[in-house]
């Protein structure tokens, strides 16, 4: 995962002057976690622009960036401390557009690692890019393997708006095929990451693992599940969703976010409003527990969603 | 910093040119306290709703400052941005319409008085967001040194927006990075209703402590036209020489309001009229008289031209469209 994001950076450098990386210790340091390690030498200290400890100047800084033409990538070394530039994101980045009457544009992709399971406690674990995907403005992805990673980064960085790019922290060491010849994965697209007949599977980022995982558990009670990785949390892709609920009928939508206000609330609401009649059972969600990251492994792994949790609230309420 | 006194004293023969461009900067500051007074007259009326925030008394920031730039050169501003948009030649008629939330506005009635835009001009906004404006003009600073550009930012921000992180986050970015940018603050001594001292550790002068952050600083009569053009002047040809970044402070005063809800309790006594003893629009054409610029016909005919346009822009608004509902999600994305 870690090497595709790079070959996409790398790429966006080689081929476009316009590009730049900003962030903190993403030049000398190599990046918080080795993204961007090896770009300063061979980029320079003008496209890989080391920052200070200053969220909100240097996402605003890529905002000014944009709108004067250039194609900056801000890395954030946690999407949790968006929060610090959550003015520059909301009211700048995504503003600017339509409060200038489409006069500005803002080409700028923000890279954050997002989420939990790797012990990192409440203000480390957090997956911002459900706040995100609600403002208009912006377009929010998060992809679960090397593939997608590549794919989505690609039209993240050509895209003239502002992108959250958000990056399961959990899943920069997963390995995965990426093909040689070049794609892009356009944003607001799903995919289906697994055929099936019976249940519906949705998620996104790292609940994919657990989804088949899942898919694993209720195949041996003979259930075949289609898996649904949203990808893209801004725009979603109803259609995708729609199309499968159509044919399986039954629908669960799985957060590694906190449950309440995550996405997966907006999905069940809209498939719901839209599908209905194609629903033969509730639909099920399941997040992360309401609390705040434990630090405690075996606490942390208690708030998680893990694929017997699931297959056991599937087995009861569904079938 | 020469004052107006100096000025003549230096100055007594000047050429046509010269002669222009002062009475250009007379035309300016009146067009700016004519719109002012048009868009409080217009907001009594209901045909301008939102915060309204007037620049009346602080034209002479705006004016001389705006003189200096070359079209290259960005503007970032405040909320109280009517007076930069007009100094920067912005049409009256689409900012009027602007205010007026019409189609035919710059931001096709979606931005408000707040947020007024015209990138052709390199005008980028109006925020409203206290200090909000700071790290976007970093960036538009970066932009140009990046491109090599040979342009510079000049970013606005008022006293208030001193106290907030991305104020002094800016400073030391801009200087690290050696940035093109101006930063010109204009000092009416309130953040809204609460005056400096209230609020700010240090004293009533900011220019001084820009030492901290390596950046060269510089303190003006902000009520003085001449004077800030002149600061602004050697302040722009510094960042053009050193590339790096400047910061100039103008003294000035805002004889109303923070904005048309403001009942202004929190004012000294006396306060308002000492300082309209130094209103530009009063004592900058009176020197224009004295210095043998112009005479009162000549600055009647201006007064006049600027009463006209104003009124056209007032009607243009009056008669613009509205913006059509299907034009409720425009402009939300680029395609």
């Amino acid at each position: 995962m870690r090497e595709a994001i790079k070959k996409g950076l790398e790429e966006a450098l080689d081929t476009d002057p316009n590009v730049l990386i900003m962030g903190e210790d993403i030049g000398e340091y190599g990046g918080a976690y080795a993204v961007t390690d090896g770009f300063l030498s061979k980029f320079g200290p003008e496209r890989i622009k080391d920052t200070p400890i200053s969220e909100a100047t240097f996402i605003g800084t890529g905002i000014g960036a944009a709108a004067a033409g250039l194609r900056p990538v801000i890395e954030l070394m946690s999407i949790s401390f968006s929060l610090v530039g959550f003015d520059q994101i909301v009211n700048m980045a995504a503003n600017i557009r339509y409060m200038s009457g489409g006069q500005i544009d803002v080409p700028m992709v923000i890279r954050a690692p997002t989420g939990a399971g790797v012990q990192l406690a409440a203000t480390h674990s957090q997956s911002f890019e459900t706040w995100l995907a609600e403002v208009p403005g912006i377009f929010c992805v998060c992809p679960s393997n090397p593939k997608d990673a590549l794919g989505l980064l690609r039209s993240s960085i050509k895209n003239n708006n502002p992108v959250i790019f958000a990056e399961p922290a959990l899943l920069y060491g997963l390995k995965g095929d990426v093909p040689d010849e070049y794609y892009e994965i356009p944003l607001g697209s799903a995919s289906i990451s697994q055929e099936g007949n019976d249940i519906s599977l949705v998620s996104y980022g790292a609940g994919m693992k657990i989804l088949h995982e899942t898919s694993e558990i209720l195949a041996k009670e003979n259930i075949s599940c289609e898996i649904i990785d949203l990808r893209s949390l801004s725009p979603i892709d109803y259609d995708t969703i729609g199309e499968s609920v159509k044919k399986t009928n039954r629908l669960v939508a799985v957060d590694t976010a906190r449950k309440n206000g995550g996405i997966m609330a907006e999905v069940v609401a809209n498939v719901q409003e839209s599908f209905n009649d194609w629903l033969d059972g509730p639909i099920v969600r399941i997040g992360a527990d309401d609390v705040p990251w434990p630090y405690n492994k075996n606490l942390e792994a208690e708030a998680y969603p893990s694929s017997e949790k699931i297959s056991e609230k599937i087995l009861k309420t569904l079938i | 910093m020469a004052t107006l006194k100096e000025e003549k004293n230096k100055r007594v023969k000047k050429t046509d040119k010269e002669k222009n461009q002062m009475l250009e900067l007379f035309r300016q500051m009146y067009l700016i306290r004519q719109f002012e007074l048009a868009c409080g007259e217009n907001y009594t009326k209901g045909n301008i709703r939102g915060f309204l925030h007037l620049y009346i008394g602080q034209e002479a920031t705006a004016v001389g400052s705006i003189s200096c730039l070359e079209e290259e050169d960005y503007i970032i501003t405040h909320y109280r941005d009517h007076g930069h948009a007009i100094a920067r030649g912005l049409d009256v008629n689409r900012s009027m319409a602007e205010l007026f939330g019409k189609k035919t506005g710059l931001s096709k009635g979606k931005g408000g008085s707040m947020h007024l835009f015209d990138s052709a001009k390199k005008f980028m906004g109006g925020h409203a967001i206290v200090g909000g404006q700071f790290p976007v003009a970093t960036g538009l600073a970066l932009a140009c040194q990046y491109k090599k550009t040979g342009g510079l930012v000049v970013c606005y921000f008022g006293d208030g927006s001193t106290n907030q992180g991305t104020y002094h986050e800016t400073l030391n970015l801009a200087s690290v990075w050696n940035l093109p940018i101006l930063f010109i603050l204009e000092n009416n001594k309130y953040g809204m209703g609460s005056a400096i001292d209230r609020v700010r550790a240090g004293g009533e002068d900011f220019y001084t402590g820009v030492d901290t952050y390596d950046i060269p600083a510089a303190q003006v009569n902000g009520m003085d036209v001449l004077a800030v053009k002149e600061a602004t002047e050697i302040a722009v040809k510094k960042v053009r020489q050193t590339g790096g970044p400047f910061y100039l402070e103008c003294k000035t005063f805002r004889f109303v309001g923070h904005s048309l809800a403001d009942g202004q309790k929190y004012r000294k006594s006396n306060e308002i009229t000492e300082w309209e003893k130094q209103d530009p629009l009063v004592k900058f054409p009176k020197w224009i008289k004295s210095a043998g610029i112009a005479t009162d016909k000549d600055l009647e005919k201006i007064k006049s031209e600027v009463n006209k346009t104003v009124e056209k822009s007032v009607e243009f608004a009056e008669t613009s469209e509205e913006p059509s509902k299907s034009e409720l999600d425009d402009d939300i994305y680029k395609k």
